[in-house]
Order: C-alpha cells, then sequence, then structure tokens
C-alpha cells in the first residue's frame, strides 16, 4: 500500500463514485498496477492458485449444500442421491472431494516455498502468522467436510480425532471426557455431532476468506518477497501485477487445472478410500483407519509418541510451532539461494514430512514405527534446534546487490 | 478527560458501571450458546437399557448397544476367568478397577471387573480408550490379541479376558458401565 496511486478517474461516474467510496482506485492499485518483484519464478503462483480452489471450494460447497441432508440416517444416501440423480451432481462432488486435495497440494506448495525463501522473515512476520493460521482453518474445515459423508471412514475419523481431546482426562480427570461430550452433543458420534459438524462446514471457508483478505491485506504492505530475498530498491527491480502477473499466474493455473481435471475425470477416487462408501457403522470399527493424504504426516507423528497426552501435543505443536518460525530462525538472510547449509536441512524437512506422509498410512508396528520416531524427531529437531542454531554459525555466500543485478547475471561483489 | 481530578468523577463510575454490566450481560448471554452443544434431553433419557443374558451360551459374546455405544457381554469360560485371575496387579499397565459399580480406587483384580462376584459375566463399555475404535474380539473369527480378550486394529491395543490394557497405547482398561442384576439372567445397564 505504499506506492503512489496512479488511479486516473476518466468518467464522470468514476470520478464520482472515487469521492466516495475508492474502490476502483484500491483494485486498481493493488492488482493492476501494484509493484512486483520481476524476478518471481513458478513457485510464487500458488497463492492465486490457491484464492482460484478457495472459490472453486465455495461454489461447489454451496451447491453441495442444496441437495445434502445433514441427518445420520439420511446423509449417506443423500451424497448417493447427489452422484446418481441430481444433474451434474457428480461432477460437482467429484470436484469438491478433489478440489480439496488440489487445495491442500497448492498451501504444501506454497507452505514450504515460504520456508525456502525466507518469506516469514521481517517484515512479513504477520503475513506468515495469518498464513499459518489460514492453514489450521483449513485443516478444521476439510476434516468436517470429509465427516459429512459419513461412510465408515467419515465416523471414524471423527471418532478418533474428537477422541483426541480425552487426552485431557490425564490433566484434569474428567475434563477431556467433558469436552468430547460436549463437542459430540451426545455420549458417542450421532446426529447432533453430524449436524455441528455440517453448520461449521458451512461457516468457516468464509472465516477463510476473511483471513485471506488480511493475508492479501499483509502481503501487500512490504510487497512480494522473491527468490533473491532482496528488497524491490529501484523501479528497475520491479513490473506492474497486471499484465506481468496475471498472466503468469493464469498460465500457472491452467496447468494446475489439467491435473485436478485429470483427477476428477480419470481418477475421482484415487485419493479416497473405499471404506467410505460403507455407510457408518458405530458397532464396527473398519481394520484400518487412515486418514486422508494431507494429514498422513500429523496422523504419522500422533502415533509415533507412545504416550496419549504427548502424542496429541506434538500432532498440535507441529503446525502450532509453525507461528513462531520468524523468531525460530535466526538467519538475518532471507533466500535460501544464498544460505549453503541451510538447504540442506531444508532438503532434509521436506523429506521428513513426506516419509512421515508415508508412514502415517502404514499400520502402527515393526520398522514403520522407529522410523515415524525418527523422521518426528527430525521434525522438531529443525524446527527448535537447527533453525535458531544455524543462523549463528552458516556463512551466508556472497549475494548480488538487488534484484535487476540478478536478473541481469551480474556477478556480485566478491563473487563465488 | 478535559481536566484531571484525584476525585473519581461521575463520569468514571458510568464507564465502569456501563462496562461491568455488558461484560456480565455478555458472559450471561454467552452461557447458553456453549450450554446447547452439550448432550440433550433426548440424548440423556436413553440412558438405561435391560439385557436378557438366558440366550447367551459360556464362551460367546454380544454387543448391545447402550447410549449409542457398544456394551461387550462375555459368558466367560472358568478358563478365561483363570487367566484372568493369574495376573498380579502391578503388573497391569493400568492398576485401577475402572468398574463404576465401586469405588474409583480399587484395584483391578479381576473381582473388581465384575459385578457381585458373579465372575462369569464380563460387562465393557466397548470403546477402546486409546482413541474410541471398537476393539476386535467378540465375533469366533475375530483376532482377540496375545491375551485373549480383546485387540483393537485402529492402533494395536490388547486387551485381556478382563478387559484389561496389557499392551498398546491405550491408556486404560475398558470401562465397566454401571449396571445391576435384575434377576439371575437379567442386567439393568445404566
Amino acid at each position: 500500500m505504499a506506492h503512489a496511486s496512479s488511479y486516473k478517474p476518466n468518467t464522470a461516474i468514476e470520478k464520482w463514485l472515487d469521492d466516495r467510496l475508492p474502490i476502483a482506485r484500491m483494485m486498481h492499485d493493488q492488482f493492476n498496477d501494484f509493484p512486483t518483484p520481476r524476478n518471481l519464478n513458478y513457485l510464487w503462483t500458488f497463492g492465486g492458485i490457491l484464492t482460484f480452489f478457495l472459490a472453486v471450494q465455495l461454489l461447489t460447497g454451496i451447491v453441495l449444500a442444496m441437495h445434502y441432508v445433514p441427518h445420520e440416517s439420511l446423509a449417506f444416501d443423500s451424497v448417493e442421491h447427489i452422484m446418481r440423480d441430481v444433474n451434474w451432481g457428480w461432477l460437482l462432488r467429484y470436484m469438491h472431494a478433489n478440489g480439496a486435495s488440489m487445495f491442500f497440494l497448492a498451501v504444501y506448495i506454497h507452505i514450504l516455498r515460504g520456508m525456502y525463501y525466507g518469506s516469514y522473515k521481517a517484515p512479513r512476520e504477520v503475513l506468515w502468522i495469518i498464513g499459518v493460521l489460514i492453514f489450521l482453518v483449513m485443516m478444521a474445515t476439510a476434516f468436517m467436510g470429509y465427516s459429512l459423508v459419513w461412510g465408515q471412514m467419515s465416523f471414524w475419523a471423527v471418532t478418533v480425532i474428537t477422541n483426541l481431546f480425552s487426552s485431557l482426562d490425564s490433566i484434569i480427570p474428567g475434563m477431556g471426557t467433558g469436552i468430547v461430550e460436549w463437542i459430540w452433543g451426545g455420549f458417542s458420534v450421532g446426529n447432533p455431532t453430524l449436524n455441528r459438524l455440517f453448520s461449521l462446514h458451512y461457516l468457516l471457508p468464509f472465516v477463510i476468506a476473511g483471513l485471506v483478505v488480511l493475508h492479501i491485506w499483509a502481503l501487500h504492505v512490504p510487497g512480494n518477497n522473491n527468490p533473491t530475498g532482496i528488497a524491490i530498491k529501484a523501479k528497475s527491480d520491479a513490473l506492474p501485477f497486471h499484465p506481468y502477473y496475471t498472466l503468469k499466474d493464469g498460465f500457472a493455473l491452467s496447468a494446475f487445472v489439467v491435473l485436478f481435471a485429470g483427477l476428477v475425470f480419470y481418477a475421482p477416487n484415487f485419493l479416497g478410500h473405499t471404506d467410505n462408501y460403507i455407510e457408518a457403522n458405530p458397532l464396527q470399527t473398519p481394520a484400518h483407519i487412515v486418514p486422508e493424504w494431507y494429514f498422513l504426516p500429523y496422523y504419522a507423528i500422533l502415533r509415533a509418541i507412545p504416550n496419549k497426552l504427548l502424542g496429541v501435543i506434538a500432532m498440535f505443536s507441529s503446525i502450532g510451532l509453525l507461528l513462531f518460525l520468524p523468531w525460530l530462525d535466526t538467519s538475518k538472510v532471507r533466500s535460501a539461494r544464498y544460505r549453503p547449509l541451510y538447504k540442506w536441512f531444508f532438503a532434509l524437512f521436506v523429506i521428513s514430512g513426506i516419509s512421515l506422509g508415508y508412514l502415517g498410512a502404514k499400520p502402527p508396528e515393526g520398522i514403520y514405527v522407529i522410523l515415524a520416531r525418527i523422521f518426528t524427531a527430525y521434525y522438531f529437531i529443525h524446527l527448535l534446534v537447527i533453525l535458531p542454531l544455524l543462523g549463528k554459525i552458516e556463512k551466508p555466500t556472497a549475494m548480488p546487490g538487488s534484484i535487476t543485478d540478478d536478473v541481469l547475471g551480474k556477478k556480485p561483489a566478491g563473487a563465488r | 478527560m478535559a481536566k484531571k481530578t484525584t476525585e473519581p468523577t461521575r463520569r468514571d463510575f458510568m464507564t465502569i458501571a456501563a462496562g461491568s454490566f455488558a461484560a456480565v450481560g455478555g458472559a450471561a448471554a454467552l452461557w447458553p450458546m456453549i450450554d446447547q452443544m452439550n448432550p440433550d434431553a433426548s440424548a440423556l433419557s436413553l440412558a438405561t437399557i435391560e439385557v436378557d443374558l438366558s440366550p447367551i451360551a459360556e464362551g460367546q459374546s454380544i454387543t448391545v448397544s447402550w447410549r449409542g455405544k457398544p456394551v461387550f457381554i462375555r459368558h466367560r469360560t472358568a478358563e478365561e476367568i483363570e487367566q484372568a485371575k493369574a495376573v498380579k496387579v502391578d503388573e497391569l499397565p493400568d492398576p485401577e478397577a475402572r468398574n463404576d459399580n465401586i469405588s474409583a480406587d480399587s484395584p483391578a483384580t479381576d473381582v473388581n471387573r465384575v459385578k457381585d462376584e458373579n465372575e462369569k459375566w464380563l460387562v465393557l463399555v466397548g470403546i477402546c480408550t486409546h482413541l474410541g475404535c471398537i476393539p476386535k474380539g467378540q465375533r469366533v473369527g475375530d483376532a482377540k490379541g496375545e491375551f485373549g480378550g480383546w485387540f483393537c486394529p485402529c492402533h494395536g491395543s490388547h486387551y485381556d479376558t478382563a478387559g484389561r490394557i496389557r499392551k498398546g497405547p491405550a491408556p486404560r482398561n475398558l470401562e465397566v458401565p454401571t449396571y445391576e442384576f435384575v434377576s439371575d439372567s437379567k442386567i439393568k445397564i445404566g
């Protein structure tokens, strides 16, 4: 919001509106003429992709809710009714279900891009924190949405995840059970639970939309980070957002949507579980309960720790710790390009995350438990020990003088 | 504030009074919003059921639904009772009886897991104390775990023939619900 406005109302009506509500001016300054670093790579297109998928989820979700019935004895059938009877219902539901997966794929790339290029560092801490909050609300929303199908996996996922709170019984006896029964509205997962999950599943996406507005606002105060991590210093470092980045974002989005369409049309159940096509049965647990792929790393962390309460704490703090990332990382250099050691630790961190995802889908026994413990340990050591120390030990490599110098390939002073 | 005074002014009083009124009113209005989520009257009204035990042969188990939860009723064989009695309490991961019919600090001996020393009948809430899955072991072909009782497939908890946790992540023994013998072959749960 720092740059001078270049908006010029051309017609009398534009001028009239601009004096009363300068919304056209804001849109022009923020999304048309906004100065954007000229060197952004394709990893920077995922913000736009995420906005698109939020819109897809909202639109398909709102129309699906016109056909869905949030009642324990009707929910499962109403989903099948959507699939078989409702015009285009199969398409809407497959878009919504796979859209959630694409949303998470994009958000993981978006988060890891921020971690690689140090986008969370000053002056972008608030931007990062809002991002972590969006991620948390997204996870809650996805979990609730999955429960609405009311298949076996839905039902038992709700049972297991809500039961996490019963671990609080080991702090104050009865507190955990009280909270769990409050969440359920009964003595087990049942109709009241389904009803409230539906209500909240409809609400939370709008909370996300509100947080996205704050996220973009917090982005537009300092402006975009970029692969060098160096701030814009001169006019030659930046390009107007439109048409340069609207086009680049649009191209990346098109490619990403091809993947989405591939899933929706050719493998709509590839990421799902067959058990969820069996109606929820409160008296029988499926032999293997596995969450959706995007929750697997956290599930692996939960199971890696033999103590129930500590497992729950570890699982929640694996995300909660990210809120403190701007202060855990003590290095002044943003981009991993100029951090020879951090690069490797970052790679290990990504490998740990992917491995935990793999292990989360495996039964909790033998070598899988041991590996899950090793990778869980690295996940926390990376955030709590390596990042604070590395900033003090590591010697950064020489950086270019500016974004322009980097783009034009000018060797930094005292180059490698 | 226009001028500084050492004495509290009437405006200070009004600010504090209005603020307190809003805080108390807000808190009072919040409680119904929170409490509406607790189990309602219809959920509480399903609190008791009666079960006829006469058709359950020795060695057989049945599952009944109580408050939406499965309740396991097992007619234990002499061998199963013997097996459960042979274990010392201090070897158990959870040494407490977890029997709602007796005082909370009772030790988890086999006799404390049944009602009125009627050791043939074991009545349990069939919900794993780890994360709420239903353990296997009720049906003839089911895996019963290493201790012959129940085995939870979700995260690998093993329960013995008295429903006590023996191995795995579950922190507590399976809960024994409140129940009483209405007659020799009939119980009332709840």
